[in-house]
C-alpha cells in the first residue's frame, strides 16, 4: 500500500496536523514504509476469527451513581491556556 | 549507599545508620554530578523530595515504616505527578503541571516512597531508543555513544547509573523490558490490567502497562507490591488478589519447565546474544528446570499488527491534546482549525505525528476492515500462539533483543527497522501476558537481557524464577564504570 | 404528483442520574461554567471512564418499556470528531452493539387508530459541553459541565407519515421516560432533544428519497411546524424538479422555517473503534428482573386498561394516561366519586383549564383528587348542579375549604322542596303574562323550546340552586 500525496492531506486534516507542502512526499514515503511492513497480515487467513479487543476477557465493572468530585476548576485552569468568567476561550465557532 | 538493595537501605534507615534526607541528598548529589552526561531525568525535585524525606524520617521514628518508606524513587514522566511538571517527554505537555496524581504515584506515596524525579522517555512513549523524547537523548551508561533503550530509556538508564534506588516504568510494546536489556538492570511488564493506568498518559489504552524498574528482581518484588491492585479509577486493573510477592521468591525452581520458542532464536538474533542467553538457560537447567521447545508460529507477524493496533489508539488517545485546555498552544490562532493544526504539529514530534497518521488512515472508513478489524483477528492468533505454549510449559524465556543497545542515531532515520528491533516483546503486550528482562552474561561490555514471559496473573513466578538466577550469579550486580 | 413523507425521530434524553455517565462529577443544571467538570470530564491527560451503574439500569428500563431486545452484552466505541465543547477529541457512545435492540411503541392517531412506530435501537453516550458565543473579544466560550452527562439516545425506524404522527411518537418516548422515571423531560433545557429526519417519495414507491436532518427543535409545537416547513419546502423543490441535498437543517422558531446549516459540509469520517479504556457490559436476566420489578404500569397498559375497566373512549383514555401524575390522580378521583365518565370530564376539563390558567403542573394543584371527587360525589347526589359544581370547584381552587363547607357557607345546596320551588314558578308565571300567553297559543313542538326561557327565570330567581328537573315538570304543569 503506498500513500499518495491527497491521501496524506485528508489523514492530515482528519488529525488536525499541518503538513506542508515541502513535506507531503517526504511524509508519504514514510508512512508509505510502514503500511508496506504492516501489509503481511493480509497474507493471514482470518476467516471467523474473532477480533481481540482486550487482553482479558472481563466484563466492565460499574460505579455506584454517587457525585464524588469536588470543583477544582480554578485548579485546572491556571494550566490552560486562555480562560474567562471560568469559560475556556477558543477562537470563533461558526455555526 | 547506592549500591544497596531496597531491603538493606530500609534496614539501614530504621537502624539510623543514615537518615531518608541523608539518602536523597546522596542521590541528589550524584544525579547533579552525574546525570549531564546521561539526560536521565526531565524533572528533578529537589526541594519535594527532601520535604518527603523530612517526613518519613519522621514515620521512620515512630515506627511507623512501610517496606519503601523514606526511599527515592524515579517516575517516568508519563505518570501524572500532582503540583509537578508531567510531560510525557513532549513539548506539548512541557507547561503541564499535573492537577492529579496518578494511581501508580498515589500507591507509592502510600508507601513512603519519595518521588525523586521524573525520568526522562521518548515522546508520549513511542519510540525503542528514547531519542524521540523532546528533552533530548538519554546516553546509555554503559557506553555513552549507545542508545538506552525506550520508551522508559531515562528509568532504566537511572537505575544503572544508580541514580535512584528504583523507577517506574511502561511497556506497550516492550518499552521496560527492551531499556532494561539495554542498560543491564531488571524490568517487569505485568499482565495487563495488574497495574492501574489510571493518570498513566495513554498511549495505546490496550497495551499500555506499567511496572518496576529496578537492580534485582528482589528489589522489582517489593515495588511490585506496592504498585499493583484492583483501581476503581480504572475500568481495566483487574480484581484479582495480589500475591506477597517477595514470599514466594524462593520457591524451588526443580521440574520447572521452560519452554524456548524456536522463532525468537532464529537468523535475526545476534550470535553473541545467543550465546549469552543459552548460557543463562543452562543454570537454569543446574537449578533442576527442564527445557521445552515449543513454537510461536504467528510470531512474525507481530510487529505489523502492533503496528496498526497502537497506532490506532494513539490516533484517538492523542485527540485530546488541542491546545483548548492544557498543553501547548499556538501563537494567535487565526480559527479553530489553525489552532488545532499549528498547536498539535508544534506541540508533537515527528513519530508521534508519524503514528497518528497510520491510525488514522488505519481507522478510516474504506480501511478499517483491512487494517484494524485484521489485526485485532490476528491479535488474537498471537494470543492462542501463548495459550497452547502454555499448556505445555510453565515459563517462556528467550532473548528480550536480538542484539546489544545500538548507537544513538544508527536507526533513528528508519522507523521500520526501529521497530523491528522489538519483535521479541510486542507479542506479550498483544497478548497481555507478563514478561521480564533481567540481565545475563554481557557482550563486549554491553548488558543482555534474558526475557522471561509468564501466563496471565505468573507475576510472583516470574520474580521466583529471575531471583533464583540472582541468587547463583551476579551479573545483575555489576555496575557501568564511572557509576559505580 | 402525490407526495408521501417519511419521518423518523432521533432522540437524546438526559439521564436522571447524579453524577456523570464515567466520572463522579454532578449533572445539576444551572451551575457556574465549569464548576462541575472534573479532570475526566476535561480530558485531562492519562484519566479513564469507569460507568455508572445507575445509566445501565436505566437504559434496561427503557428497553423493557418499549419490548426491545436488550444487548446483553454490548459495547462502548469512540467516535472521533474535533470540536472545542468535545473534550477528549472523541465521544464515548455506542456502535455497534448498542444496549437496547429493536422494540416499538404504540401511538394513537387523532381518529383513534392505533399505529405501532418502530424503535430501531437505543444507545448510551456522554454528552458534550456547550459553546457559548457570546462576545468574548470576538472569541468563543466553552462551559464543559455538561460534557459527560449521560445520554440515551433513541432512533425510530422511519415509519411516521406526518409530523402529526412525529409528535404522537415523540411525546410517547416523552410519557414513557417520564413514567420510568429516568429523564426529566425538560426540553427547555435541553433534556429532551428531539432530532427529526424528513424526506419525501412519490406515494407508491417503496425507497426512499433523500433526507435532510432537522435540528434544534425545543417543543412538541416546534417540532410539528418544523416538520411541516420541512415538507413543505421539500416538495417545492422537487416539484421545481431539483433535488433534496443530505444535510443538517436548523429550525429557526422565530421565523418557522429550517435553514442549512452553512458550516463546511465535509464528509464526516468518525472512526468509530471499541473503546479501550471501557469492557463490554454484560448482564443476565436477575439483573433485568431486579431492574424492572418496581416498574409502574406504563401509558400504554394502563390507556388499555382505562378502556376497559372505566368504559373510557381511546381519546380521552389517551389524554387521561398521558403523564403519570394525572392517570395516578384521576384514578384517586374515581376511587372517591365512583363515576369514571363524570371524573373524566372534570380532571379534563375544568381542572386541566385551571391548571392551563395559572401555568401549573398537575403536582401543583390546590384541589386534591380526594377534594375533586368529593365534588363529583356532590352532583351524583344531587346536592348540587353540575353548575354549581363549578363555583365550588373555584372556590376550593382558591383554598375557601372543603365541598361541604363551601356549600354551606355559600348555601348553595340545591332546592328539592318541591313547595319552595313551586312558589318561585308562580311568581315567574306571574311576572311575564306576554311569554306565557305566547306559549299557551304555541304548537306543541316549539313548546319545548319556549320553556327555556322560563327554566332560566326560575334558575335565576333560585340563583341556580333549583333542582333543574323539577323546575322543568312544574312548568309543564303550570303552563
Amino acid at each position: 500500500m503506498s500513500l499518495a500525496r491527497d491521501d496524506v492531506e485528508k489523514i492530515a486534516h482528519l488529525a488536525r496536523l499541518a503538513v506542508s507542502e515541502d513535506e507531503l512526499d517526504s511524509v508519504a514515503a514514510g508512512l508509505s514504509d510502514i503500511l508496506q511492513m504492516v501489509e503481511q497480515m493480509s497474507a493471514v487467513d482470518t476467516e471467523g476469527v474473532t477480533p481481540m479487543a482486550h487482553p482479558l476477557h472481563m466484563v466492565q465493572p460499574l460505579r455506584p451513581d454517587r457525585v464524588s468530585e469536588e470543583n477544582q476548576r480554578e485548579l485546572f485552569q491556571s494550566i490552560a491556556p486562555q480562560t474567562e468568567d471560568g469559560l475556556y476561550l477558543v477562537p470563533k465557532v461558526i455555526e | 549507599m547506592h549500591n544497596k538493595s531496597i531491603s538493606e537501605l530500609a534496614a539501614g534507615l530504621r537502624a539510623g545508620e543514615f537518615s531518608s534526607v541523608e539518602l536523597v541528598q546522596h542521590y541528589l548529589e550524584r544525579i547533579s554530578s552525574l546525570d549531564p552526561q546521561l539526560n536521565s531525568y526531565i524533572s528533578v525535585c529537589n526541594e519535594t523530595a527532601l520535604e518527603q524525606a523530612a517526613h518519613a524520617d519522621q514515620q521512620i521514628a515512630a515506627g511507623d515504616a512501610n517496606p519503601l518508606t523514606g526511599l527515592p524513587i524515579a517516575q517516568k514522566d508519563i505518570f501524572c505527578t500532582k503540583g509537578v511538571k508531567t510531560s510525557c517527554g513532549s513539548h506539548m505537555l512541557d507547561k503541564f503541571i499535573s492537577p492529579y496524581d496518578a494511581t501508580v504515584v498515589a500507591r507509592m506515596k502510600q508507601a513512603g516512597a519519595i518521588t525523586l524525579g521524573k525520568a526522562n522517555m521518548d515522546e508520549f512513549a513511542m519510540g525503542s531508543s528514547n531519542e524521540t523524547s523532546w528533552y533530548g537523548p538519554v546516553k546509555n551508561p554503559w557506553d555513552l555513544e549507545k542508545v538506552p533503550g525506550g520508551s522508559s530509556g531515562g528509568s532504566a538508564a537511572a537505575v544503572a547509573a544508580r541514580l535512584c534506588v528504583a523507577a517506574t516504568g511502561t511497556d506497550t510494546g516492550g518499552s521496560i523490558r527492551q531499556p532494561a536489556a539495554f542498560c543491564g538492570i531488571t524490568g517487569m511488564k505485568p499482565t495487563y490490567g495488574r497495574v492501574s493506568r489510571y493518570g498513566m498518559i495513554a498511549f495505546a489504552s490496550s497495551l499500555d502497562q506499567g511496572g518496576p524498574m529496578t537492580r534485582s528482581a528482589e528489589d522489582a518484588a517489593i515495588l511490585l507490591q506496592a504498585m499493583a491492585g484492583v483501581d476503581p479509577h480504572d475500568s481495566t486493573s483487574v480484581d484479582e488478589p495480589v500475591p506477597n510477592y517477595s514470599a514466594t521468591l524462593n520457591d524451588d525452581l526443580s521440574g520447572l519447565k521452560i519452554g524456548l520458542p524456536k522463532e525468537y532464536f532464529d537468523s535475526g538474533l545476534d550470535d553473541q546474544v545467543a550465546k549469552s542467553i543459552e548460557e543463562a538457560i543452562e543454570e537454569y537447567k543446574k537449578l533442576g528446570a527442564e527445557v521445552v521447545d515449543v513454537s510461536l508460529p504467528n510470531t512474525g507477524l507481530a510487529v505489523p499488527t502492533y503496528y496498526v493496533v497502537a497506532p490506532a489508539e494513539c490516533s484517538s488517545n492523542l485527540a485530546r491534546f488541542d491546545g483548548v485546555r492544557y498543553g501547548h498552544r499556538c501563537e494567535d490562532p487565526q480559527d479553530l482549525e489553525d489552532l488545532y493544526k499549528r498547536s498539535r504539529s508544534e506541540g508533537f514530534g515527528a513519530e508521534v505525528k508519524r503514528r497518528i497518521m497510520i491510525g488514522t488512515y488505519a481507522l478510516s472508513a474504506g480501511y478499517y476492515d483491512a487494517y484494524y478489524l485484521k489485526a485485532q483477528q490476528i491479535r488474537h492468533l498471537i494470543s492462542d500462539d501463548f495459550k497452547q505454549a502454555f499448556e505445555q510449559v510453565d515459563v517462556i524465556m528467550g532473548p528480550t533483543t536480538p542484539t546489544t543497545a545500538f548507537g544513538i542515531g544508527e536507526k533513528a532515520d528508519d522507523p521500520v527497522t526501529m521497530y523491528l528491533s522489538d519483535i521479541y516483546t510486542i507479542a506479550v503486550n498483544l497478548a497481555g501476558l507478563p514478561g521480564m528482562s533481567i540481565p545475563v552474561r554481557p557482550v563486549d561490555g554491553r548488558p543482555v537481557g534474558l526475557q522471561i514471559i509468564g501466563n496471565y496473573f505468573a507475576e510472583a513466578r516470574l520474580l521466583n524464577v529471575a531471583h533464583r538466577l540472582q541468587q547463583t550469579t551476579d551479573w545483575h550486580q555489576s555496575a557501568p564504570g564511572g557509576f559505580e | 404528483m402525490q407526495w408521501e413523507t417519511v419521518i423518523g425521530l432521533e432522540i437524546h434524553a438526559q439521564l436522571a442520574t447524579n453524577s456523570k455517565i464515567f466520572s463522579g462529577a454532578s449533572i445539576a443544571f444551572g451551575a457556574d461554567p465549569n464548576t462541575q467538570a472534573c479532570n475526566v470530564d476535561l480530558g485531562m491527560p492519562g484519566v479513564l471512564p469507569v460507568l455508572n451503574e445507575e445509566v445501565v439500569r436505566m437504559a434496561v428500563k427503557f428497553g423493557t418499556a418499549i419490548g426491545a431486545e436488550l444487548g446483553k452484552r454490548s459495547v462502548f466505541a469512540r467516535k472521533n470528531y474535533f470540536y472545542p465543547d468535545l473534550p477528549k477529541g472523541y465521544q464515548i457512545s455506542q456502535y455497534e452493539l448498542p444496549i437496547v435492540g429493536l422494540g416499538h411503541v404504540d401511538i394513537v392517531l387523532d381518529d383513534g387508530v392505533v399505529k405501532r412506530i418502530g424503535v430501531t435501537r437505543a444507545h448510551l453516550e456522554e454528552d458534550a459541553g456547550k459553546s457559548l458565543h457570546e462576545d468574548f473579544h470576538g472569541m468563543t466560550g466553552i462551559d464543559l459541565n455538561r460534557a459527560g452527562t449521560p445520554l440515551l439516545e433513541i432512533v425510530s425506524e422511519p415509519d411516521m407519515r406526518s409530523a402529526k404522527e412525529a409528535v404522537a411518537y415523540a411525546k410517547m418516548i416523552h410519557q414513557i421516560i417520564r413514567y420510568i422515571d429516568i429523564c426529566d423531560g425538560n426540553m427547555q433545557e435541553g433534556s429532551f432533544r428531539v432530532d427529526a429526519n424528513v424526506s419525501m417519495r412519490p406515494k407508491g414507491q417503496e425507497e426512499f428519497g433523500t433526507r435532510a436532518e432537522l435540528k434544534n427543535i425545543n417543543s412538541f409545537r416546534f417540532l410539528e411546524k418544523a416538520i411541516n416547513f420541512e415538507i413543505e419546502r421539500q416538495i417545492d423543490v422537487l416539484e421545481s424538479g431539483g433535488e433534496v441535498v443530505q444535510e443538517t437543517r436548523l429550525y429557526d422558531a422565530d421565523k418557522d422555517e429550517t435553514r442549512s446549516m452553512r458550516s463546511k459540509e465535509e464528509a464526516n469520517d468518525y472512526r468509530y473503534f471499541p473503546d479501550p479504556d471501557l469492557l463490554p457490559v454484560e448482564f443476565d436476566d436477575d439483573f433485568i428482573t431486579a431492574v424492572t420489578a418496581d416498574m409502574p404500569e406504563l401509558p400504554e397498559a394502563r390507556r388499555q386498561r382505562f378502556m376497559d375497566q372505566y368504559g373510557l373512549s381511546i381519546q380521552d383514555a389517551v389524554t387521561l394516561v398521558s403523564s403519570r401524575m394525572q392517570a395516578d390522580y384521576f384514578e384517586a378521583v374515581v376511587a372517591v366519586s365512583g363515576d369514571a365518565k363524570l371524573s373524566a370530564n372534570w380532571v379534563m376539563g375544568e381542572l386541566t383549564a385551571a391548571l392551563n390558567k395559572e401555568g401549573q403542573e398537575i403536582s401543583d394543584t390546590p384541589v386534591s383528587a380526594e377534594m375533586l371527587g368529593g365534588l363529583i360525589q356532590r352532583i351524583l347526589d344531587n346536592t348540587i348542579s353540575g353548575k354549581i359544581a363549578k363555583q365550588v370547584f373555584d372556590a376550593m381552587w382558591n383554598g375557601e375549604g372543603s365541598v361541604d363547607e363551601i356549600i354551606e357557607a355559600k348555601g348553595l345546596k340545591q332546592i328539592t322542596d318541591s313547595g319552595a320551588i313551586e312558589q318561585i314558578v308562580d311568581e315567574v308565571i306571574a311576572a311575564n303574562p306576554q311569554q306565557v300567553e305566547n306559549y299557551r297559543s304555541a304548537e306543541e313542538q316549539k313548546r319545548g323550546k319556549m320553556i327555556g326561557f322560563f327554566v332560566g327565570q326560575v334558575m335565576k330567581a333560585s340563583k341556580g340552586k333549583a333542582n333543574p328537573q323539577q323546575v322543568n315538570e312544574l312548568l309543564k304543569q303550570k303552563l
